[in-house]
């Protein structure tokens, strides 16, 4: 167990290879219950998250989930985050447990800078939620068993309302392992029976920790705040100008970004596998042709591939796929190719 | 869980004393720290060190640890096994994830390290 923003969480339960594999193969069950959740509602809520986030949140149907961000206004990371649209006027967002007490009060003060008087209702609702993450191939036949909704039929990044073992939950087919699978916003006072119920279910379901969900985001190269996103970065060198849409219209950062986008980024995130033995960590120097050229911003030991693999900020000049950079670790350059991004993508999607 | 023949230091190395040399591993407990070792860096067959220098590193998916000799002395093998299998620090890290055979400088030495039930007490505290 560690402590991390004030929560108390599970690192690994039975070691971090097998969980990873057995969530590869079978499934496995996270507590993330440390993320914040926010509520925010009104009659204004839509036009607020559009002007909030870059991503198209008037797109977003009920029942719709997607990933987008909260911006600088110099188009950089505040957070990374996921909304729910759950109502006409109703909407989830899910931030990252470090940043929930950040993340609330720049929204509070967008709102009442820009929307004074409008009807918007941001309710932090952290408390109100655990959040349970069910991960792998088996996730959908073992949720099947507890519980009565269609689940064949929810759509990747979609959500519902439904029972689960007899309990309240809101289900979304959403993850940050690179599998199918789906995360349970519950009742606290509920989250141990359906821990409990899930875990009784079979299915191969092994308890996992955070350890096993940062190699197997790693894998999938899904950005972790911190590491690939931070104040300094913005989404064009972070591979997610897919969650901008410049062309909905004003929202925070935009103008910054329309500048970045017209100049391009000055650096790039790549990922690499080590060449030898030896494993790339957060922070460790990269160079290029033997010069200084950038940071490693996750490394880990890759248990799919059983090789060290890593991501990297580098020069556009510089990434490549096939092309050799070297890591600096612990006062020994490490030769590595860089590779195309994700390392791991799951069959059949 | 921690053999009475075996010597302890408080950097979680063990030594068992093989017919006037040293074999050195890792603790249970150590390994149990680290998480799943992938890769071992053992020291190269033939060096010598004093007591206390790193001698190699252990690296789990998690983390990295240094290796310390708690001995003085000369590598006289290494073990070749963990290279391919570096699981076994995980397995058995009190037989086959053993990772160097030292030739003491002072068969003596050893003495002043501690007691399996010493060392038992000195996990507690860690803990």
């Amino acid at each position: 167990m560690v402590e991390f923003a004030g929560w108390r969480m599970p690192v690994r339960y039975q070691g971090v290879i097998d969980e990873h594999r057995a969530v590869r193969s079978a499934a496995g069950l996270f507590d993330v219950s440390h993320m914040g959740e926010f509520r925010v509602t009104g009659g204004d809520a839509v036009s607020f998250l559009q002007y909030a986030t870059p991503n198209d949140v008037v797109a977003l149907e009920i029942g719709e989930v997607h990933y987008t961000s909260l911006l600088t206004d110099r188009g950089t990371y505040i957070d990374d985050l996921l909304v729910y649209r759950l109502g006409v006027e109703e909407y989830l967002l899910v931030v990252n447990a470090a940043n929930t007490a950040k993340d609330l009060g720049h929204l509070r003060a967008l709102a009442a800078a820009q929307f004074g008087g409008a009807e918007v209702e941001i309710e932090d609702v952290t408390d109100s939620f655990a959040l349970l993450a069910l991960q792998g191939p088996n996730a959908q036949s073992i949720l099947a068993g507890l519980c009565d909704a269609p689940l064949a039929n929810l759509g990747y990044y979609r959500c519902l309302r439904t029972d689960v073992g007899g309990r309240e939950a809101l289900v979304s087919r959403t993850g940050y392992t690179g599998e199918d699978g789906f995360e349970l916003y519950v009742d606290p006072e509920h989250a141990c029976g359906i821990w409990r119920d899930l875990m009784s279910a079979g299915g191969g379901l092994v308890a996992a920790g955070l350890g096993a969900r940062d190699t197997l985001r790693t894998e999938a190269a899904m950005a972790l705040y911190g590491h690939e996103i931070d104040a300094a970065t913005n989404p064009y060198e972070a591979r997610l100008a897919w969650t901008i849409k410049l062309k909905k219209g004003e929202f925070v950062g935009r103008e910054a970004l329309v500048e970045i986008k017209s100049t391009g980024p000055v650096r790039k995130l790549i990922g690499f596998e080590i060449a030898g033995r030896g494993i790339a960590r957060d922070a460790c120097a990269v160079l290029v042709d033997g010069a200084p050229a950038g940071s490693v911003t996750s490394g880990t030991f890759s248990p799919t591939l059983e090789k060290a693999i890593g991501m990297a900020y580098v020069p556009p000049t510089a990434a490549k796929v096939g092309r050799e950079i070297e890591v600096e670790v612990r006062g020994r350059r490490l030769s590595a190719i860089q590779v195309k991004l994700p390392f791991y993508k799951r069959k059949n999607v | 869980m921690y053999p009475s023949d075996y010597k302890y230091s408080k950097d979680h190395e063990w030594v068992r004393r093989e017919e006037g040399e040293l074999v050195i591993g890792i603790t249970d407990f150590a390994q149990g720290e680290l998480g799943d070792v992938v890769y071992v860096e053992a020291p190269e067959v033939g060096s010598s060190f004093q007591a206390n220098d790193e001698v190699g590193t252990i690296e789990s998916v998690k983390a990295v640890a240094e290796v310390y000799t708690p001995i003085a002395g000369e590598v006289v093998a290494v073990n070749e096994e963990l290279v391919e299998a570096p699981e076994r620090v995980n397995e058995d890290p009190h037989g086959a994830g053993w990772l160097f055979r030292l030739r003491p400088a002072s068969a003596a030495e050893v003495e002043g390290l501690m007691s399996a039930e010493a060392y038992e007490e000195f996990i507690q505290q860690e803990d």
